[in-house]
């Protein structure tokens, strides 16, 4: 557990969650906009936050 | 009330099935041979999650005043010859076993050929010089994966059986499982996959319940942990990753190699970058599946083992709360992380199935 491991590990905490959280954002002005397309919108926005994670665990498995 | 009973009578057999299987390993605990003198506890900590995102060779379910608590399992073991014992012979590690003319030792849970004392080689960097032999024992996860298969024969033909009897409607468990099913087909299979989707359903149902499945097995205290194993996710993606190249139709590979609706020198750039994105989508579910189910394990285990170092009546409470807070959401994640593996899937079987769209815009 070195200091560079630990700093690489916050930055890819960091871009995953900016990441996903820009993502519930919009989710949530779609759902607000239109609030009976609510449960495509959510299972899209469930998809793309998965993805996101994947790509953040495997970075962070290597960090 | 019948669903109960037939639950009642459903797992009364299955515990007596297991019941020649178990042998209760009363053993005296020996020092173990690393460490003799007590470690502190985040040392402690860290190997009990270790050793319980490990495979092992018996279910170990507790040690209590020195009594190991547990089931061995067998061991089978191809070295010149088979060789097929209970891994009660490793008594944990501590003893040698040997079979016809062989002596095998369990370090630090894998297992090594040995000599009769159980001489362990170690080179310069500490790692073992001895060889082993081909593992193909039945170990923890083996055993669970067969487990939750036959859970899943039963349970899913015996709702197939009740639809036939009762006409169509659901009874019993099938009440439950039904709105999962057509949730799977209609939302998950249809709209991802298109008119033929029929031929990929029985393979997305399977991986969702039997994901989902292992997934609550390893949250109960059985201590197992199959979704948390690379080579078991890689199993599962290797499978999906199958099934995308050899259903794919003539549009699924046209797409790749030569993408139409790009100038040429484009097309040349993208078909080893697509190429490369055949591989990679399967190997992220892979990954995915297992990052979640073993940062859940790991850090719910931590929480665990913080009760353990907060010694007072504030920081232990705080921490099992904490940890309780953090299995619910793990439950969620087990049902979720099946979700989208299937989902996925669904989506590579259907990029794999796309007819050819016209576009309207022709130059």
């Amino acid at each position: 557990m070195t200091i560079p491991n630990i700093v690489g590990a916050g930055l890819i905490v960091i871009g995953a969650a900016l990441g996903i959280g820009r993502i519930g954002g919009s989710a949530m002005d779609a759902i607000a906009r239109q609030p009976e397309a609510s449960g495509k919108i959510q299972t899209a926005m469930l998809i793309a936050a998965a993805l996101i994670e994947g790509i953040g665990f495997a970075a962070l498995f290597a960090a | 009330m019948m669903i109960v009973t037939k639950f009642l009578r459903f797992s009364a057999i299955f515990t007596l099935a297991l019941v020649p299987f178990f042998g209760f390993s009363n053993v005296e605990e020996h020092a173990h041979a690393e460490a003799a003198e007590p470690k502190d506890k985040k040392t402690e900590i860290k190997e009990f999650i270790d050793h319980h995102l490990q495979d092992n060779h018996d279910f170990h379910i507790t040690s209590w005043k020195g009594t190991h608590y547990g089931m061995p399992l067998p061991v089978i073991l191809i070295d010149n010859g088979l060789h097929v014992f209970m891994s009660s012979k490793f008594h944990h590690g501590e003893t040698v076993a040997e079979s016809k003319g062989n002596f095998y030792k369990l370090y630090h849970g894998k297992i090594y050929k040995t000599d009769a004392e159980g001489t362990i080689n170690y080179d310069d960097n500490h790692k073992v010089l001895n060889e082993k032999p081909l593992d193909f024992s039945i170990t923890k996860n083996v055993a669970m994966i067969i487990v939750t298969s036959i859970l899943l024969i039963v349970l899913f033909s015996s709702m197939a059986r009740s639809y036939a009897k009762n006409g169509g409607l659901p009874k019993g468990a099938g009440r439950f499982f039904e709105p999962i099913i057509l949730y799977i087909r209609d939302d998950i299979a249809i709209p991802n996959i298109g008119k033929n989707y029929k031929k990929y359903m029985s393979y997305l149902l399977t991986i969702f319940f039997f994901v989902w499945f292992l997934n609550l097995f390893g949250l109960t205290p059985l201590g197992t942990n199959v979704t948390g194993n690379i080579a078991v996710t890689g199993c599962l993606a290797l499978l999906t990753y199958l099934i995308t190249t050899f259903t794919g139709n003539k549009n699924y590979w046209k797409h790749i190699f030569w993408m139409p609706g790009v100038p040429w020198p484009m097309k040349i750039i993208l078909a080893p970058i697509e190429l490369l994105g055949t591989i990679i989508k399967p190997f992220s579910l892979m990954i995915r599946l297992y990052a979640n189910i073993v940062a859940g394990h790991v850090v719910l285990m931590s929480i665990i083992g913080l009760m353990f170092i907060f010694k007072n009546w504030i920081g232990s409470p705080l921490s099992f709360a904490l940890a309780f807070a953090l299995s619910l959401l793990e439950l969620l994640v087990a049902a979720l992380q099946a979700y989208i593996f299937t989902m996925l899937s669904a989506l590579y079987f259907g990029a794999a199935n796309e007819e050819h769209h016209h576009e309207e815009a022709h130059h």
